[in-house]
């Protein structure tokens, strides 16, 4: 019967009609977990998502919901039906979901939620976000060692303060290793379509090698597969964002920055059904694994053991706060070279 | 001779990206030209684009890619014949619904199929079209101005692209030379004297929306088998729309259809390169203001410049033969 009803209800958007469906399955108090537009396989910010949590239900032999949206209008409603049907923790994956969150939060004192890569304050939110700006530093300065004309770039999804953060370790990480390297800042877009439009990334990028770049760094969701492929087309280097991007191009993506969604989503997972739940801000940076740098057998031939070595001998000094990355979101500025 | 070289990578970056509009531009003209108005060139670029990704994956040919972009192309193209010419439905509802079709069902398929997000897998080697050099490119690239246009600027490219530009006189010709071409101008302008002369409109404009159909998915396979190196979801991100604003700026004719498309071409590979570019006096130009430079151009030049642009007066009416 309820199937019925909530079908009814949904039944004007076919996406709505799959929601129903889904939700009306769910039994209690399992964690839930709502991916962004991007998709669960997006192989990049939203698989990680999910991976965390598949990883989480093999380790605990529990299970999870779990739902993929379609439009932007299902926000609130999802989170709101997970809210309601009890599943706890709700992990929501995305900068996006702020505004819904705010909202259903504080209509379901009692229910966990939390939000990866942006901040909440809602006195049941665990805002998880990300130190790129310290994982960025690192593949700048990996690009800084790997470039031979002292000029790299960067191709950026939407242009976002978010963004801007991403591109602003990784100069000033390339600027540590090499005080006169040029940096050429390009961004695919100003809407969400920049997320998915590979072509204009990838003509950035040739633009980019053309003014003399060789190692491009793509922190731009889809699009970023442009950058790879006009990188390994022309026979330069690209670094990945997100989840390990070494294996698309082996041979030309230098390396990946890692972000490690899985490791936020899991641990809300344990912290929710454990009873070890700590709402308010979480920091992930490279002290607690949260971000990072890829380095597998796709990659190896192209980082020789000195880069391995300063790049860890840089993280250390990170860790300790010898040296401060700027974060852009402090202030909104970028500080030009030191 | 720094400048020279930087103008020759933004021309030969404006050719990459002229293509597409040119191909879908040239598709519809062939349609709204024979009475068909076609709003579905981004929906059936992007379902040409998958289908062409999808084959050319499983099978390692981009060749055959090229065909089942074409297959799936041209079966939307039918439905939207079929729609608005079988069944006399409203042209422009029939364009929206291929463009929406199309946009679910790749991403649901390729979801479905590959489980990467709406992602079909890498491409590589010939499972793409890969440029091809012309001959004596590498030796006369030192010769100076000559030889940068001849190896940078025109060779290097794949055959889509030429083909793309070669289809301009080809459509010219076919157009305005030959009996087809006239019939199916007559199509559109006044299908009543068709009709008259015992030729079948509705054949007619059948014939010129299976030739849409080729040219978009044409441009399809170029974007996800040639540019890029496999589909994306929304990979077209408004061409198909920019296309038929070229259409409208070049008047329907396939000459000024070339001019119009190189311009916006060259204008997104400007704003390309003029991402974080100083220029004198005024500074850093803002992202996106230069991002919305086409658009922008199209409202300008429409409104102000070439005057009113009438297209084929029959456009858009279903034809009801008299009984």
């Amino acid at each position: 019967m309820k199937t019925k009803t909530l079908t009814k209800r949904l039944g004007v958007l076919a996406g709505g009609v799959a929601l129903g469906a889904v939700l009306a399955g769910s039994a209690m108090a399992e964690p839930a977990i709502i991916y962004d537009l991007g998709g669960k396989f997006d192989k990049s910010f939203n698989e990680s998502a999910y991976n965390g949590a598949t990883g989480w239900a093999e380790e605990t032999g529990m299970s999870f919901q779990d739902i993929e949206l379609q439009a932007d209008a299902q926000r609130e409603q999802a989170l709101r039906q997970f809210a309601r049907r009890g599943s706890n923790p709700v992990v929501v994956a995305g900068f996006s979901w702020a505004s819904a969150l705010e909202k259903v939060a504080a209509e379901f004192p009692d229910t966990n939620f939390a939000i990866v890569d942006m901040v909440v304050d809602a006195p049941n939110v665990r805002s998880v976000v990300f130190n790129e700006h310290e994982g960025s530093f690192l593949v700048g300065a990996l690009a800084a060692m790997k470039s031979e004309t002292g000029k790299i770039g960067f191709v950026g999804g939407m242009d976002i303060p978010l963004i801007h953060k991403f591109y602003c370790g990784y100069a000033q990480g390339a600027q540590t290793i090499n005080p006169d390297i040029e940096v050429f800042e390009n961004y695919t877009g100003t809407t969400p379509a920049a997320w998915n439009d590979p072509i204009t990334a990838g003509e950035l990028a040739k633009a980019a090698f053309a003014r003399g770049a060789d190692v491009i760094y793509a922190a731009a969701g889809g699009s970023g597969l442009g950058v790879l492929q006009a990188a390994a087309d022309e026979g330069k280097f690209s670094i990945g964002v997100d989840a390990n991007q070494n294996y698309i191009q082996p041979g030309s993506v230098l390396t990946s920055m890692l972000k490690q969604v899985d490791v936020a989503v899991a641990n809300a997972f344990t912290d929710g059904t454990t009873g070890e739940w700590t709402s308010g801000l979480n920091v992930m940076g490279l002290a607690n694994g949260g971000v990072g740098w890829a380095l597998d057998e796709y990659n190896a031939d192209l980082i020789t053991d000195e880069m391995k070595a300063t790049v860890e001998e840089l993280t250390a000094k990170i860790i300790s706060g010898e040296i401060v990355v700027h974060n852009y979101l402090d202030d909104n500025t970028c500080p030009p070279a030191m | 001779m720094e400048l020279f070289d930087s103008l020759i990578l933004l021309l030969d970056s404006t050719v990459r990206l002229t293509v597409p509009l040119l191909l879908a531009c040239l598709a519809g003209l062939y349609s709204e030209r024979a009475g068909i108005f076609d709003i579905g060139l981004e929906g059936k670029m992007l379902a040409g684009a998958f289908g062409a990704a999808v084959v050319a994956a499983l099978t390692g040919s981009a060749w055959l890619g090229l065909f089942a972009g074409i297959g799936v192309s041209v079966a939307m193209a039918l439905v939207h014949g079929v729609a608005s010419i079988t069944f006399r439905g409203n042209q422009i509802i029939s364009g929206v619904a291929i463009n929406f079709l199309a946009a679910g069902l790749t991403t649901l398929l390729g979801q479905t199929w590959f489980r990467q997000g709406g992602r079909t897998p890498q491409l590589n080697g010939d499972a793409r079209f890969n440029g091809f050099d012309f001959p004596f490119a590498d030796q006369l690239a030192e010769v100076p101005v000559v030889g940068s246009i001849y190896s940078e600027l025109l060779s290097g490219h794949n055959v889509l692209v030429y083909a793309a530009f070669f289809a301009v006189p080809i459509t010219y010709f076919v157009l305005f030379r030959t009996r087809f071409g006239l019939r199916l101008r007559a199509s559109g302008e006044n299908p009543k004297a068709v009709d008259t002369a015992g030729v079948n409109v509705n054949m007619m404009r059948f014939k010129a929306v299976l030739i849409t159909g080729i040219l978009c998915g044409i441009a399809g396979a170029y974007l996800s088998t040639g540019m890029s190196s496999g589909f994306v979801k929304d990979m077209t991100a408004g061409r198909g729309f920019i296309a038929l604003a070229a259409l409208i700026f070049a008047k329907w004719m396939p000459v000024p259809a070339l001019y119009a498309c190189l311009l916006f071409g060259f204008l997104s590979a400007l704003g390309n390169f003029m991402q974080g570019a100083e220029l004198p006096i005024i500074g850093e130009v803002p992202v996106q203001l230069v991002q919305a430079l086409p658009y922008i151009l199209t409202v300008v030049l429409l409104a102000g410049f070439i005057g009113k642009a009438v297209g084929p007066k029959a456009g858009g009416i279903p034809y009801v033969k008299e009984r």
